[in-house]
This record gives C-alpha cells, structure tokens and sequence, in this order.
C-alpha cells in the first residue's frame, strides 16, 4: 500500500504530492474508430456472415459473437467494406480484440 | 424421565452439538488458519456474556439426499452478547458445516437475529465464511439471501450494522456486507467476489488468483469494499471493538460520552503546515492535534486516500471528521474520493455524530478518466450528502478552498453551521495561476515581456483574492482564527450547538446521485 511520489498540476500549479495506485492504473483513453469492429465482450465467435472485400450496409449482420451463454449478433455501424476479417468461427475472443475492419 | 435425567439429557444434546463439532472444527479451520465460529464470537465479547439462541435448528430439505444430512446448527451460530458493555446482536457462519453455506434455515437464524436487533435497537454484526449458496436447496436458498439483504436495508441508518469478512464470501453473499456500515477484511483469510476465479476462467479467458481477484489487500486499497484492514483475526477484533466505542447503539440515541483527555501531540499546527501553500502535509497530524489524546480512528486509511475519514473525540464527544489530504493526489476530489466522503457523512447524520470538515483542496481531478468515470455523478454525493445532513455541521478552511471543491467541502452554503478559516486560507474560484492568467490574459499577452507581466498579475491576485477575508466580509465564514485556537473553537461550536434541531423537508426519501 505504498503511494508514489509525484506532482499533480492544477489551474498551472504544480502541487507535490503523493499519487495512488488506482490513479497511475487508470484508463487511458482512446477514440472509438467505427471502422473497427471490436468484442464489447469476452466470448467466442460462432458466425461468420462476410467475408473480405464484401460490401456492407450500416446494420448489415457481420457475427455471431457468443458471451455468458447469449448469442450476441454484430452489425455493421456504418457502410463500408469488408478490409479484413480477423477471426475464425469457435475462435475465442478476448474483450476490445478487433475482429472486423472495415474501410 | 425424572428431571434430572431431562437435565442430564439436555446437557449430553447440547454437548453433541457444541463440542463434538467444536473439535472438528478446530482441527479443519487451523490448517487454514483461521478461527472456528465459536471462538471468534467469544474473542470479539466479552467474557461469558454470549448467549446463543436457535442451537437445535435443522433444516428441511429433503432434495439430493439432503433429508440424510445432519447439518448441527445449520452452519450458523446466531446470539447476543457485550462488546466493552456494549449489547451487540451477533452471528458466525462455520465453515466447517457443509462450507457455511446458506439453506433456508440458516438463513432464517440469521434474519431472526437480525430482527431482534432491528427491534431491540442494538448494533447488528455478522461474521461471515461461507462457501455461498447451498445449491442442493435451489431457490430457497436464494430466498434466504434475499430476505438477509431486505432486512439489511430496513436496518441501514437504524442500527449500525458491521460485517466481518473471514473466508470466502462469494456471489450472492458479498451483498450482505455491502449493504452495511463497516466491512472489515484480514490479510490472507478474507475473499469477496462475484464470480470467481474459475467462472472468470472459463468464461472469458482471463487468469487470476483468488487473491488479486478479491482478496483483503484487494478490497480495502483498489474497490474501497472494505473499511478496515487488518493482518490477524485477532487485530481485526481489537478494531471492531474501538468502532464499537465510536457510535451509538442505533439512531435514537448519542454516542457515549468519554473522559475529556487533552491532544497529547506536541507538533503545534503553525509547524505542520508547510510555508509553500503547494508542498504537501499530512493532514492526519492537523487531526491528532485537534483530538481527545491525539487518538484518530481512520477509517478507509488505504483506499481514495486524497480524503481522510474517521472518528475522534473532542471533550470526550465522538465527532466524524472529514479532510483533505494534500499528502496525495494534492487533497482532490475525484470520484472515490466522493463517494468514499458522502456515505461516511450520510452515516454520521443518521447516527447523530456531528461533523468535521477540514479543506484544503485545489478542486476536483481533472481528466477524461475521471469525466468518463461519472465524476459529475459522483462527485454530486457530496454535495447531497453535506446538503441533506442535519447534524452540527462545523467546517475548517486550513488552507486552499477553490471552487467547486470549495463548495463541495461543507461550505456554509451547504449549511455549515460554523465556518472557521486560518489566516493562510485561500479562498477563491481558483488557483492565482490560473484565474491571473484568464483574467488578465489581454495584459498578458500584450505586454512587452508577459513572462514578466503574467508573475506580476499572479501577485496582484494572490493578494488581492488568495486569502479568508472576501468571504469573511461577505459572512461566508464566521470567523478567521489562530489555528492554534481550532480545538477551542470547535469545542465552544459544539456546546453551543448541542440542541440543534434542523428537519428536512418530509418526504418519503431523497433521490441521491447513487
């Protein structure tokens, strides 16, 4: 339970101070891409509807992901085309793995 | 039978119950190292005052070879006893007895004597080492948590009720404790999840031990779960027993009243606090200055600690204090600290403590973790919890005070009764850096060398603004005062304020920002 030592500026302050294990673990933001279809959950993919250079509608079924014991089916957020498909069916997926670009 | 064959037979019934599983408990909770549920409830009372009730209760199941079972006790022992004089209401759950775990019956023990403390308005704790539900019961087993964590929350605010983390406590069961007051957890002995490590394994692929996952360490530094945290059951008792001093039995009544015993701290505020107002302190040394014997009773002490919370006494009267801790993360608010602050306010209110609130903060966490973390929504407790509070509410501007946070700390717009700053106060819609900089941005930018110009604006800010005297002369605060005069102040606040009598508006509840 040890704090590290460190500074937090505020309001262009700069304040000495220690800094806590849940601040340095916090998350680090970063922009949602929706060309880049990835698993909001840990599960297994159970089907494929597309393949590569396939072109798709926004809403189109893309997969089948299955997670706590429901079939979770993708949609594609916006229009575009299949650039890759990362995943294979019965492959498990861990949560934020990328599965389908699209472009 | 003559009566006393009937006695003799008595004796013999109990015995089988209380010794023989007695011994093989013993045997099975060492190798664990842990203590058996009997001798547990007897080192936390005091000597022979447990009184055990609903000894010779079975269960009725008959399911999966159930109606073969013997289960003594059903797993739970369940009386009442003193704690330091103190009546408590008490249960154990013994691991030792089909792995603690909660059929119908050893939940009804359960919720008898919770119902009794409930109605005999006495403090409610609960030990628990339970594998969880007992599955061969199915949905009565269910039933039972449920009915625990009804009668949790019709007692929330009435009686304090503490919970005692010593095993496992896993699914269903961690919501017991979570809906009371105090969680205490011991080093290698308590685990508090949802789902463990298996169900996380097969499910979703991720490796951990029970340890990280929800282990003592776990709880009481990362989720803030537990408030108290202690290396051995036998401290953790000790601790129980100094809480217990703290608060009164339920919400009708005050806490006991102790032998007025000076600070015995010989560091004088003025030496604490650092010259630089952005050097840090710690600020529980301003706290044991202040305290009955310097004796403070943290609680919390490893988790959001950017805030401080606990009990002390002042004349022998329990307060709940509530500081700023610039020693880490600069005394912030962000979102644990929030939440961590408001239902340690919202417990002090319902238990007739009254509050103090020291301040020295340089505002809320800035961050896009915080923002997506809800730190508005959290963040707002605290304004909630302060606003709702009716108890005496007496606040001590130490030294920073910025905006929101200035607000948030239990300013008199919250409904301080007492406001009290130190002459190094600062209070001000921000930091002189930051307002010189927006306030005087065309002179800054102007000028010939801004460096020059914007050093110079900061001073006349800080003069001007960085101090107690704006809000003193608009009546935001009640007094500037030596600092080494705050214990004589909030003593004098709290006799005078000694009947205060403030309702909130009738209503069935509030709407807090949960």
């Amino acid at each position: 339970m040890e704090n590290i030592q460190g500074k937090i500026i505020l309001d262009n302050t700069e304040y000495k101070t220690n800094l806590t294990k849940n601040y340095l673990n916090g998350k680090q933001y970063k922009k949602i891409n929706s060309q880049e279809i990835r698993a909001f959950i840990p599960g297994t993919i159970r089907s494929i509807f597309v393949k590569e250079k396939d072109s798709v509608k926004k809403g189109d079924e893309l997969l089948i992901l299955e997670a706590m014991k429901m079939k979770n089916r993708i949609f594609a957020p916006v229009d575009g085309k299949i650039k890759k498909v990362y995943v294979n069916i019965e492959e498990r997926v861990a949560k934020n793995q990328i599965l389908i670009e699209l472009e | 039978m003559s009566i006393t064959q009937r006695i003799l037979d008595f004796f013999k019934k109990k015995s089988q119950i209380i010794e023989e599983v007695e011994n093989q408990a013993k045997t099975k909770q060492e190798k664990m190292g842990k203590m058996t549920a009997r001798q547990r409830i007897e080192s936390l009372l005091d000597k022979d005052t447990f009184h055990e009730y609903d000894l010779f209760v079975e269960h009725k199941a008959e399911d999966f070879g159930m109606d073969k079972k013997f289960l003594p006790g059903d797993g739970v022992i369940t009386g009442t006893g003193k704690i330091l004089g103190f009546p408590v209401c008490i249960y154990a759950q013994d691991f030792t007895v089909a792995g603690g775990s909660l059929g119908l019956a050893h939940a009804r023990k359960i919720t008898k004597i919770m119902d009794h403390a409930l109605n005999l308005g006495i403090p409610l704790i609960g030990i628990n080492d339970s594998g969880g539900a007992r599955i061969q019961e199915g949905v009565n087993s269910l039933a039972g948590y449920g009915e625990i964590f009804f009668r949790n929350t019709r007692a929330s605010g009435v009686i304090p009720q503490i919970s005692v983390i010593l095993g496992p406590c896993a699914g269903g069961a961690v919501y017991s404790p979570a809906l009371t007051d105090f969680v205490f957890v011991v080093n290698k002995i308590s685990k508090m999840f949802i789902t463990g490590p298996e169900v996380i394994k097969t499910v979703l692929g991720e490796e951990i031990s029970m340890e990280d996952l929800g282990g003592a360490r776990v709880q009481a530094e990362i989720s803030g779960n537990a408030h108290f945290y202690a290396d051995t059951e036998f401290e953790c008792f000790e601790q129980i027993k100094k809480l217990v001093t703290f608060i009164p039995w339920n919400n009708r009544k005050k806490a006991d009243t102790f032998p007025i015993k000076p600070p015995k701290s010989i560091k004088t505020i003025s030496t604490i606090m650092p010259k630089d107002n952005t050097e840090p302190y710690d600020v529980r040394d301003i706290i044991k200055a202040i305290a009955d014997d310097s004796d403070f009773f943290e609680i919390q002490q490893f988790w959001a600690d950017n805030i401080v919370i606990g009990f002390l006494r002042i004349q022998g009267e329990t307060i709940g204090v509530v500081a700023n801790q610039p020693m880490v993360l600069a005394g912030v608010l962000d979102v644990d600290s929030s939440d961590k602050a408001a239902r340690f306010i919202r417990f002090c209110d319902s238990f007739n403590i009254p509050l103090l609130t020291l301040v020295d903060l340089p505002g809320y966490l800035p961050g896009i973790d915080q923002e997506h973390s809800g730190v508005i929504r959290h963040g707002a407790k605290i304004l909630y919890a302060y606003s709702e509070a009716t108890v005496l509410k007496i606040t001590v501007i130490m030294r920073k005070a910025y905006g929101g946070g200035y607000i948030a700390m239990c300013s008199r717009h919250l409904g301080a009764d007492f406001v009290f700053a130190w002459p190094m106060a600062e209070i001000a819609v921000m930091g002189p850096e930051g307002a010189a900089n927006i306030i005087f941005k065309k002179e800054i930018e102007g000028a010939e060398n801004p460096d020059e110009m914007r050093k110079l604006k900061v001073q006349e800010y800080t003069e001007k603004f960085a101090n107690p005297y704006k809000a003193a002369s608009a009546g935001y605060v009640d007094a500037v005062i030596n600092p080494e005069e705050t214990r004589e102040y909030i003593i004098h606040a709290l006799q005078i304020g000694i009947n205060k009598q403030v309702e909130n508006p009738k209503r069935k509840h509030g709407i807090p920002p949960f």
